[in-house]
């Protein structure tokens, strides 16, 4: 616990701000080439899995990496994706294709998430920057101390407590988001930034009248922006790609987010097509990706003023 | 202090109590949900540990799940076994590949933050869908790694099918017999570390970076006046003032590794030689409906991470700097 503390309460300032050991030599072009193959290398699992959700089968068989023009004769295989889409299924509900149904679940679940952790979080994180109570320090620890807790040991006791001897939830979208809902990594996070802010702006906030609710409205939550926005973001990148827990409290397809249905759709027949699986895997990721490449500052910024979440 | 309460001294009282009030409000939320979601699970959880619990507690136990767990010959040491291994091999491959290119992306590299971006992207991605392509990489007759190894002439290998341990592997298409205590980590689970390494990289090559950024110039231009080298400069500046933030990634990087579920999940189920702690407590829950029997291996794995967690605090204590 004193080692995370520790590490958070350094500042710790982007790298581009001190110069490098050896800014002055001229840069060895063997780094750029190791640099580029290792970048190259590190994409290509993902270039795999974009052509090969556009390549007919056969192509994929005969493991040809790109069977279009110039190096082959087949054409794009667009209908890969609604064919896989109608392989999931419908949803007997709805009517609506089963993997808008996991895509609804998905947004539903990754809005109540996000909505509920930043609020506690802001809530949470202003009274141990700003107030002052007995027990402050000793609930502060308390916090941390959820944060160690590791997932595995309170997997099987929150999902008996989903069952329908205790809160008969399973099966449920409160089951589903219940774990989630509150965060210590959040309430971390935003009062290491709270505290950052000068104590002097209350002072002169209390003067014109303020009180706490609307200094920490008017005053404290716009400066967190960049904080908010990055807890946001990690929230929803955790919550879209969450498995295990919603696997193990969920029955029906019809209460499943993508990435569990994702699973469920490798073990079918449909699955079996590795070009039909990997449109479906396309179709998971990509969403994330594009919100990643408009937003990535603020992934870097979150993680390496906390560090936290392996 | 109380009968001090003259009119001017009771009212920065008031304002006192209803900060304090204020305090616990805001607190809340956050806190009744810790207790309802992890605190009270922890307890509850041991109690499910001391019983035979199918959906209910059926019978008490006592300690019986703990006992069956550790007696010789379970589940458990085994799968204790493959965390480690699991651990012992991904750790070290993914800090020195993170701090390497840390290092060498230090200077000024142009493309750096596009390089950093390319990356970090494993690591957003959804672990199931990408260890779904590389459980597909990985395949014997229609992965590319396999293409690769017969382009260039070597014997296709069975990756995340393949039991046998890769000593024995190497020692065979060599010749050679080997005794099976030196068989060496499975194959499978050789694949499994590659995949992690791939995913972890640019997440501890970013932590690296920041720590990196936070030793100041003015050491690296002082020592290099004193004609210190390129090798000297990293073992005797950056090695030292880069050791709380090495300590750190070594730490959660332990126990992530102690933890990880997902992608061995998607990849091999727990088969061949994967099958680690956390993948043994999921499939006695999910599988078997085991819920005292997978309480207890929680506890047990829980307390194996606390082990490791207070073992590397001791030696950083010792061993890092400032």
């Amino acid at each position: 616990m004193a080692t995370i503390t520790t590490h958070a309460n350094t500042p710790v300032r982007s790298e581009k701000r001190s110069t490098s050991p050896r800014s002055l030599d001229r840069i060895n072009p063997l780094v750029y080439i190791v640099l580029l193959l290792i970048g190259v290398a590190s994409l290509i699992p993902f270039l795999w899995m974009l052509t090969t959700s556009v390549k007919e089968y056969g192509d994929v068989v005969s493991l040809k990496l790109w069977p279009w023009p110039p190096f082959g004769n087949s054409t794009p295989r667009f209908d890969n994706f609604p064919e896989a889409i109608r392989l999931i299924g419908v949803d007997r509900d709805t009517g609506l294709p089963m993997f808008f149904r996991h895509v609804l679940n998905t947004l539903l679940v990754t809005g109540i998430v996000i909505f509920s952790s930043v609020t506690t979080s802001v809530l949470a994180a202003y009274a141990f920057a700003q107030l002052n109570f007995p027990g402050k320090n000793l609930l502060f620890i308390l916090v941390l101390a959820t944060f160690m807790i590791p997932e595995e040991l309170v997997l099987v006791p929150r999902a008996v407590m989903m069952n329908k001897n205790y809160l008969n939830w399973y099966n449920t979208i409160p089951a589903m988001v219940a774990p989630f809902l509150a965060n210590a990594f959040g309430i971390f996070l935003i009062r290491q930034f709270f505290l950052q802010i000068p104590r002097e702006l209350y002072d002169a906030a209390r003067i014109d009248g303020a009180g706490h609710l609307r200094y920490l409205t008017t005053v404290m939550i716009p400066l967190a922006r960049p904080a908010i926005l990055t807890l946001a973001l990690l929230e929803f990148i955790w919550t879209w790609n969450e498995f295990r827990w919603i696997q193990l409290v969920t029955a029906s397809s019809n209460m499943r987010t993508v990435s569990v249905g994702l699973v469920g759709f490798l073990q079918t027949d449909g699955g079996a097509q590795t070009h039909l699986a990997m449109a479906v895997a396309v179709m998971v990721v990509l969403p994330v990706v594009v919100l990643y490449f408009f937003t990535q500052r603020y992934f870097t910024e979150g993680i390496t003023t906390t560090g936290l979440k392996g | 202090m109380a009968i001090a309460s003259t009119p001017l001294k009771r009212r920065p009282n008031w304002v006192r109590l209803r900060e304090q009030v204020l305090g616990y409000v805001l607190l809340g939320p956050a806190l009744l949900l810790f207790i309802a979601f992890t605190v009270f699970p922890v307890g509850f959880g041991f109690y499910i540990s001391l019983h035979n619990w199918r959906l209910g507690p059926r019978e008490f136990l006592g300690l019986g799940n703990y006992v069956r767990a550790l007696t010789f010959g379970s589940e458990f040491w085994p799968s204790l076994g493959a965390t480690l291994t699991y651990s012992l091999l991904a750790v070290p491959i993914q800090i020195t590949l993170a701090l390497t290119l840390a290092y060498l992306l230090f200077q000024k590299v142009r493309g750096k933050a596009l390089f950093r971006v390319v990356m970090f992207l494993p690591w957003v991605t959804s672990t199931v869908a990408t260890a779904a392509v590389w459980a597909r990489l990985y395949s014997p007759d229609i992965g590319i790694i396999n293409g690769l190894l017969r382009m260039l002439g070597f014997q296709p290998l069975r990756w995340l099918l393949e039991d046998k341990g890769v000593f024995t592997l190497i020692a065979t298409s060599l010749g050679i017999a080997l005794p099976d205590w030196l068989r060496g980590p499975s194959l499978a689970m050789v694949a499994v570390v590659i995949y992690t390494t791939w995913v972890f990289v640019g997440y501890n090559m970013t932590l690296f970076l920041a720590g990196l950024g936070n030793i100041p110039s003015e050491m690296y231009e002082a020592a290099k006046i004193d004609g210190a080298n390129g090798w000297q400069l990293f073992r005797h500046i950056t090695w030292p003032l880069l050791s709380p933030t090495t300590f750190f990634v070594v730490l959660i990087t332990v126990i992530g590794t102690l933890k990880a579920f997902n992608h061995i999940w998607v990849m091999t189920q727990g088969d061949n030689g994967t099958q680690t702690a956390s993948i043994l407590i999921y499939r006695q829950f999910y599988e078997f409906q085991r819920a005292g029997y997978a309480s207890a291996l929680a506890f047990l794995l829980s307390a194996v991470i606390l082990l490791v967690t207070i073992v590397q605090n001791r030696v950083a204590s010792e061993r890092v700097h400032y």
